[in-house]
């Protein structure tokens, strides 16, 4: 490894790779993360493409660290453009400043004004001119091979790693790859580079590899899911992909539904039959699932539905994330049908909210709303394997003793025995009718309305525990979050006691039913609050509003996508709140 | 066969998978020869009530499933066949049998049709045919004549030529395909017994009037006639389709394939896939 003794040294730094899709920067971006991990380190990738699959814009947005990170910085120590195509639409998100090193090819398009403007330092690499160097080079390996010398990596990791991913690919193309790291590294030995990391962090093991998709797919085989119906939908095809390739190892199965219609009611004839099952999709398949979920309450039929949210209404913006499909989760149904809504504050927490909602939608014969999103479950990162936890599936059954069998009995705790085909004695015949307890349709308004109270008994009295929610810290000013917006939420909280602020965090996991009683305790020495979401219209602190009682000082920081909410902001928003009071 | 049919019936009593409910149909609709038929190939395959599931959507024809004593799921409207999907490819040792009618299967539903023929699950798929929308008091359904003016929906007709549910059936590779008449019991139950033990996607057209918003089908006594012989060369089957107007019954094409069948892999442990995940350096 040559030496740059001009440059920093940092435990953690931040980088870009942009290119035109299919130029393969995830590709790249990928490899150094997994080798930056296999260097013992911890990191975080995002991914920001355009809707295209080829052509269109695409940047692989890294941060590696000694420490757990699941979060991205808000400005970048290097960018590095194999070409420009529509970069410019990244000007707001790819922040450089006179600290970054910007790296370009300069037959790939003039430098766009946001990188010229910035005061960073710009330095030409021809990397589409190199590959002409080695037969079958590329690229993006190239650039793997001069960001990885620019930052320090271990050059023997970053060829593993490169070796691991092309594994299948044979010989030539691994040969070529390599080839191309050299390329790239000779091409870094004149420059001077940005930041370099440290030496290698102290070892912790095991760490875990892993994307907020597929995090999912295994909180809920942990669960205990054997079933799986699937639609492809950007952004989370990769769930059912994950699943595709796993539930077949467990004795499960897995179908590729005709559409979200079908998806959805697959899951429900699966879980009527007794097999725990899930399905994942988007804003436009949910909307379709809709009906189904209202079925699956009137009926009591466990389902867990996944909703990797993208920008919306209707097709929106299918490659980036928002957090506005609450509404719908918490809401989307006619009648009154009380469902359960999750969701995951990180990617690791990805496994275990997935997991924790196949508990209780089996637990509670209730559809279960996890609401991830393209921040999270596009994002790769190495993590710390997230906790085991005891939740699976231990549904209430009817077992043998089916005299007088009564599939929807008004049980105490609202939970009846469920009889499952197979079981003598339990015939029944599941309804979306109001129904009376044996089952049979019903309009009489005794019937219906002993059967709502007995349904929404079942959440009311249930003990969901300490999970509803992450808390951290005290005080009397607060910040108010859900899902992935906690990610920058952490951070900012951080920076702000870092400056001597005393703050708290407080991020739901359990959306719905909400616990009013222990967010109102949570929230009792809170004067101040800062409630945040990436949402246009606020639906978060809405859904608060209609519930509890917030503090007269409550300020709210609600951003619709494409842009991720960045610790910046929130400190940015915390700022207001502590001067508004030194004021 | 159908001598041996009814020797099995009375043996086996199909009484017990008749339930006690009054069903909601109007007295003379087709639909009791169904339930009837059914109850007697359920019967006569010696099938035990606990291991059926009988799906449907919405509509008189789908409350078919309460009047029997075996497992039922009553859905929502046109899910029938991804509902009962979902349980045969999860609990493949149930017999699933899926019904309705035909807005629910061919209307609303007309999409999970075409990719339950292709998927060839292991189940029966039972359309109960009027030509109309019954529960929501005579609207023309995908099967109506054009020219059917008796709904205020369509007063002057539809304008549209009626949809050809076995022609479909077969063009979307369903390996069986049969039509009955709900007022001809044995060869109904019959073909019934037949499509349910078939080892597949069994789908089975069964013309059954509504006596109440289409009167002129008690006419279909007189038109409907058997012809069908049972044919696994698809050419055959849509000659045959060709001549057809309609009212020929029988079992028209039935030529086994492989079913649908999920992947399976060598059996793991979550452990194990788990530690697929670790950071390999």
């Amino acid at each position: 490894m040559s030496e740059n003794p001009d440059n920093q040294s940092t435990s953690e730094l931040s980088l870009a790779l942009v290119g035109s899709g299919g130029a393969g920067v995830m590709t790249a971006g990928q490899t150094l993360l997994d080798a930056a991990a296999a260097s013992d380190y911890y990191g975080l990738m995002t991914r920001a493409t355009g809707p295209q699959i080829r052509g269109g814009e695409a940047a692989a947005i890294l941060r590696l660290s000694a420490r757990p990170v699941e979060c991205q910085d808000d400005r970048l120590d290097l960018l590095v453009a194999i070409d420009w195509n529509k970069a410019e639409r990244f000007a707001d998100e790819l922040i450089v400043d006179d600290n970054s090193l910007v790296v370009a090819d300069p037959g790939q398009g003039e430098v766009p004004a946001w990188i010229t403007d910035s005061g960073a330092r710009l330095v030409e690499v021809p990397f589409d001119a190199l590959t002409r160097e080695f037969r079958g080079a590329r690229t993006n390996t190239i650039a793997v091979g001069l960001v990885a010398q620019l930052i320090g990596l271990e050059g023997r990791d970053v060829d593993a790693t490169v070796r691991r991913i092309l594994e299948s690919k044979g010989a030539k193309l691994i040969e070529a790859a390599l080839a191309g790291l050299e390329l790239g590294r000779t091409a870094a030995a004149d420059l001077a580079g940005p930041k370099r990391l440290e030496r290698r962090p102290e070892p912790v093991e095991p760490r875990w590899l892993i994307t907020g998709n597929e995090a999912a797919g295994l909180g809920a085989v942990r669960g205990g899911v054997r079933f799986c119906a699937a639609y492809p939908i950007t952004p989370s095809t990769e769930i059912q992909e994950w699943l595709a390739a796993h539930l077949p190892e467990l004795g499960g199965s897995l179908v590729q539904a005709e559409d979200e219609l079908a998806s959805i009611n697959m899951c429900l004839g699966a879980s009527f039959g007794g097999t725990p099952a899930i399905t994942a999709t988007s804003g436009p398949g949910f909307s379709l699932m809709v009906e189904a979920l209202g079925l699956a309450t009137q009926a009591e039929i466990p389902v867990v539905v996944v909703d990797v949210m993208r920008g919306g209404p209707s097709t929106g913006i299918p490659t980036r994330s928002e957090q506005s499909d609450l509404d719908i989760a918490v809401h989307g149904a006619h009648g009154d049908a009380p469902r359960l809504v999750l969701a995951p504050n990180s990617i690791g927490d990805c496994v275990t909210t997935t997991q924790w909602a196949v508990h209780l939608a089996e637990a509670l014969q209730s559809p279960a709303v996890v609401l991830s999103d393209q921040r999270l479950g596009q994002a790769r990162a190495a993590i710390a394997p997230p906790p085991s936890r005891d939740w699976h599936a231990q549904r209430k059954l009817a077992g043998n003793d089916t005299a007088d069998y009564r599939r929807f009995t008004d049980a105490e705790d609202g939970v009846s025995p469920m009889a499952l085909p197979g079981m003598p004695g339990g015939e029944y015949t599941a309804t979306g009718l109001s129904h009376m307890e044996s089952a049979r349709p019903s309009a009489s308004g005794m019937d219906h309305r002993r059967q709502l109270d007995k349904r929404r008994r079942k959440f009311a009295q249930f003990d969901f525990g300490k999970h509803w929610a992450d808390i951290d810290g005290d005080g009397d000013l607060w910040v108010l979050t859900w899902g992935s917006t906690t990610l920058p939420a952490r951070e900012a909280v951080a920076r702000m006691r870092d400056r001597g602020h005393a703050i708290g965090l407080i991020s739901i996991r359990l959306l719905s039913p909400l616990d009013t009683e222990a967010l109102t305790e949570a929230l009792r020495s809170c004067r101040r609050l800062l409630v945040v979401e990436q949402s246009h219209g606020g639906q978060f602190h809405r859904y608060l509003r209609s519930h509890i009682e917030l503090p007269a000082d409550t300020h709210l920081l609600a951003r619709p996508g494409p842009l991720n909410i960045t610790p910046g902001d929130i400190v940015s928003g915390l700022e207001e709140l502590t001067l508004e009071d030194a004021a | 066969m159908n001598s041996a049919v009814e020797q099995q019936i009375r043996i086996l009593g199909h009484k017990d998978f008749k339930s006690d409910y009054k069903p909601v149909w109007c007295a003379g609709c087709g639909d009791f020869g169904v339930l009837n038929a059914l109850t007697k190939a359920m019967a006569a395959l010696e099938l035990s009530p606990e291991n059926v599931a009988m799906i449907a959507g919405i509509g008189c024809s789908s409350r078919i499933p309460a009047y029997t004593t075996v497992y039922g799921f009553h859905g929502v409207h046109g899910r029938a066949l991804p509902l009962a999907a979902g349980l045969a490819v999860s609990r493949p040792d149930l017999t699933v049998i899926a019904t309705g009618g035909d807005g629910d299967g061919f209307s609303i539903g007309g999409n999970h049709f075409l990719h339950a023929c292709r998927r060839n699950v292991n189940m029966t798929y039972l359309v109960m045919d009027n030509s109309v929308y019954g529960m929501t008091k005579g609207q023309a359904s995908p099967t109506t004549e054009c020219d059917w003016t008796g709904s205020k929906l369509s007063p002057q007709g539809t304008h549209q030529p009626p949809l050809q549910p076995l022609e479909l059936a077969l063009a979307a590779r369903a390996p069986f395909i049969a039509r009955a008449f709900s007022n001809s019991p044995n060869e109904l139950a019959r073909i019934m017994t037949e499509a349910i033990a078939f080892e597949g996607f069994a789908f089975v057209q069964i013309l059954s009037p509504c006596i109440t918003f289409r009167p002129e089908q008690l006419g279909w006594k007189k038109r409907v006639h058997d012809g069908f012989e049972p044919t696994d060369d698809r050419a055959a089957a849509f000659a045959a389709l060709a001549e057809d107007e309609g009212f020929t019954t029988g079992i028209l094409y039935r030529a086994p394939r492989p079913r649908f069948a999920p992947d399976r892999r060598e059996p793991v442990d979550i452990g194990a896939i788990e530690k697929r995940f670790e950071v390999r350096s």
